[in-house]
């Protein structure tokens, strides 16, 4: 990928030095080659991991508009700056679907304009808003009240004899967070589905901009409660790569204990909750009973049921004993015997399988298409795991298995969770046996002014992303979150077309996809 | 099928195997809630749950209430589906400025005499979303409370204690800003 944006762009020169860790190379592009790249990456089989803007008016650059691609093991950012009195750039909805979305709420959050794309609908942002509410950008003040107006948001229509529209939310039948869905169906066949988020939107990005370092790790360990671990560890990695911080070789696997316990619980909620929408209360019982003596192993021996706050900048906050290790390691060897007890009851359920199979099904070249990530990619004959290509330590020598399906459907996805939970088991016993000794925090000094921090972690819904920059005075600048959710509630959306309306919960379970990591 | 009832007989009510200490508030906070439910609120008290804009944390343990460890049905705590049911309204935040009319039109739908608790730190002052363009702050800017629940996010146990002192008060309707111990 790097011979080929060289041949594109031409030089080396226009390598961007402020970028860390240091094997992320960010490129400096015109604004006019912005699309030229990005059709250059899409011949060339990379996806689009996310897109983003920045307002660097304070370092006298205009806004900036950035495109991160992968490839393997490889992250490449492309950047271009626009002039503040001609906010606009090339959009690339038409070469990656998954900058649709991106683009959507680039336009409505930071007012510079994706040229070209076919949707300009606000996003994340309602349609009560004021126009010229750009909450991103510089010059709007964190508490400045937004206005409401009259505003009317036209939905996607589908005509034709016997369509009706069923919608649903933001206020949910069950206990989960809110977003509306419209389907449009005929009879119980849903010809089409469009999601509308942005409801639980609180401002994170903004929010980011006005915490010290310490306190980032915290909001972002609330991007998503169910994720915090992941996500407060992405940041973290982030914020160390700019300032050059190295956490010792303990707190990294005491990191990735914390991150496969999370993985744990959630596949494991997951599972049950799956089964539950086909009808298995069964397994939803049982199932929640395991992550319930998860959560509560995690509350005596980290302090906190989610693990919240315990993943610091530079390290960890706290250490686990030797009684601890040995906890942990019973309670895998008494999880495991459970667990697989329970497998093979789903396993053995015909009634239940039949529901879970071939149902949602996402094709693997929809799914490549789109460029979904994590346990949706896997279970679509997308081998991806952000642990092997991009490893830090201890995953560099306890190799995560990935497990790959085909067939895209329920049945694929909760299978990928299954054997998830068998892999996590055997990592995190392999860690608990070969835990180095050393300090678990290491001195972390405050990044300098003007420089750029990237990371990435594959948390258990996919991979995390976040992009840091580093202000005028050494503050946080701009933090962009980027959710797996972000990019798979697109493939919702495809995979769900053809299936009846009763089972869309189970479809939509099968996801489990973030709102709050997808609203921000 | 004969290893699902393997398994039900096997696993046994997993109510009873809870550790001491828990069991033992459980059972406390249990008995007396159910003797209230039956009494105030003819034998069951219907909770519809709204997330105003939360980060999830706190439904995961709204969630755990229902697993068989903490089996709230027990004692009459009944989650119902809409807020034309409810008796009391469990709600989560901060109230995002995208879900501040939702809430507003889901508390209008709940039938009087209402109760409202705030689960979680953000429900009570919008925690570390503070006050924004896009978060309006605790759930108290947009509908009237009763009690808060504090915690990031409370455990089942706590939010379980909550709702029982709250409507074990002589009058729960007229409480405001009830803080359980």
């Amino acid at each position: 990928m790097r011979t080929l944006i060289n041949n594109i762009i031409g030089i080396e020169a226009n390598l961007d030095e402020k970028q860390y860790p240091s094997d992320i190379h960010a490129h400096l592009v015109d604004r006019e080659a912005f699309r030229d790249v990005a059709k250059a990456m899409k011949a060339n089989g990379a996806r689009l991991v996310a897109q983003w803007a920045t307002d660097e008016t304070l370092f006298a650059r205009g806004f900036g508009i950035y495109a991160c691609y992968g490839k393997g093991r490889e992250y490449l950012i492309i950047k271009a700056y626009m002039p503040i009195e001609d906010p606009t750039f090339p959009s690339l909805t038409k070469k990656f679907a998954s900058a649709y979305r991106f683009e959507r709420q680039i336009n409505s959050l930071m007012g510079i304009v994706p040229v070209g794309h076919p949707d300009l609908r606000p996003w994340i942002k309602h349609e009560d808003w004021q126009e010229n509410a750009y909450p991103l950008r510089k010059s709007f003040e964190p508490c400045e009240k937004i206005t409401r107006v009259k505003g009317n948001y036209p939905w996607i229509t589908v005509g034709g004899e016997g369509v009706y529209e069923i919608p649903v939310g933001p206020v949910h039948a069950g206990i989960i967070e809110p977003g509306h869905f419209r389907f449009s169906a005929v009879g119980e066949d849903i010809i089409n589905l469009e999601a509308r988020l942005g409801y639980t939107h609180k401002g994170i990005e903004k929010r980011f901009e006005s915490l010290s370092w310490e306190e980032g790790a915290k909001l972002a360990g609330r991007v998503s409660g169910d994720t915090t671990v992941a996500h407060s560890l992405t940041y973290c990695r982030a914020v160390e790569a700019i300032s050059g911080c190295h956490p010792p070789e303990r707190a990294l696997w005491l990191r990735a204990l914390m991150l496969e316990r999370e993985r744990l619980t959630n596949h494991m909620g997951d599972i049950g909750a799956i089964a539950n929408d086909a009808g298995f209360a069964f397994m939803l019982y049982q199932m929640s009973r395991l992550k319930e003596m998860l959560l509560r192993t995690n509350q005596q021996l980290f302090g906190h049921r989610f693990i919240m706050d315990r993943i610091i900048p530079g390290g960890v906050a706290l250490d686990i004993t030797q009684e601890g290790k040995n906890e942990i390691i019973a309670e895998m060897d008494w999880l495991s015997k459970e667990f697989e007890r329970l497998v093979t009851i789903h396993d053995r359920n015909s009634s239940l399988n039949e529901r879970l199979i071939n149902a949602g099904i996402l094709l693997p070249d929809t799914a490549k298409e789109l460029g979904v990530v994590g346990v949706v990619a896997r279970a679509s004959g997308q081998g991806m795991d952000c642990r092997v290509t991009n490893p830090f330590s201890p995953y560099d020598q306890i190799i995560p298995k990935v497990t790959v399906f085909e067939e895209g459907d329920v049945y694929a996805r909760v299978w990928v969770r299954i054997e998830e939970i068998r892999d996590s088991i055997r990592i995190i016993r392999e860690i608990l046996n070969n835990l180095p000794d050393s300090k678990i925090v290491s001195r972390f000094e405050c990044p300098s002014p003007n420089k750029d921090g990237f990371a990435v972690v594959e948390g258990w819904r996919g991979e995390i992303v976040y992009w840091i920059q580093s202000g005028l005075s050494g503050e946080i600048s701009r933090c962009m979150v980027r959710d797996p959710s972000s990019i798979n509630w697109l493939a919702l959306e495809q995979a769900i077309v053809g299936n009846i309306v009763p089972d869309f919960p189970l479809c939509n379970k099968s996801f489990n996809q973030s709102y709050s990591g997808c609203d921000l | 099928m004969i290893k699902i009832l393997h398994q039900v007989f096997r696993t046994g009510i997993v109510t009873e195997p809870l550790p001491p200490m828990v069991e033992a508030e459980m059972v406390e906070i249990g008995g007396e809630l159910e003797e209230i439910i039956k009494k105030r609120f003819h034998r069951s008290l219907t909770i519809r749950a709204i997330d105003a804009g939360s980060c999830n944390g706190c439904e995961l343990e709204i969630h755990a209430l229902n697993n068989p460890i903490y089996n709230c049905e027990r004692f009459g705590l009944h989650f119902t589906a809409s807020p034309r049911f409810a008796d009391m309204l469990l709600v989560t935040g901060p109230v995002s400025i995208n879900m501040e009319i939702a809430l507003r039109r889901t508390y209008e739908a709940t039938p009087p005499p209402k109760l409202v608790v705030a689960i979680g730190d953000c429900g009570y002052n919008g925690g570390i979303f503070g006050e924004s363009y896009a978060s309006i702050g605790g759930i108290k800017s947009t509908i009237p409370v009763n009690a808060y629940i504090k915690g990031c996010p409370p455990t089942p146990t706590i939010i379980l204690k909550g709702i029982l002192e709250l409507i074990t008060l002589e009058k729960p309707y007229a409480a405001q800003s009830f803080h359980p111990r």
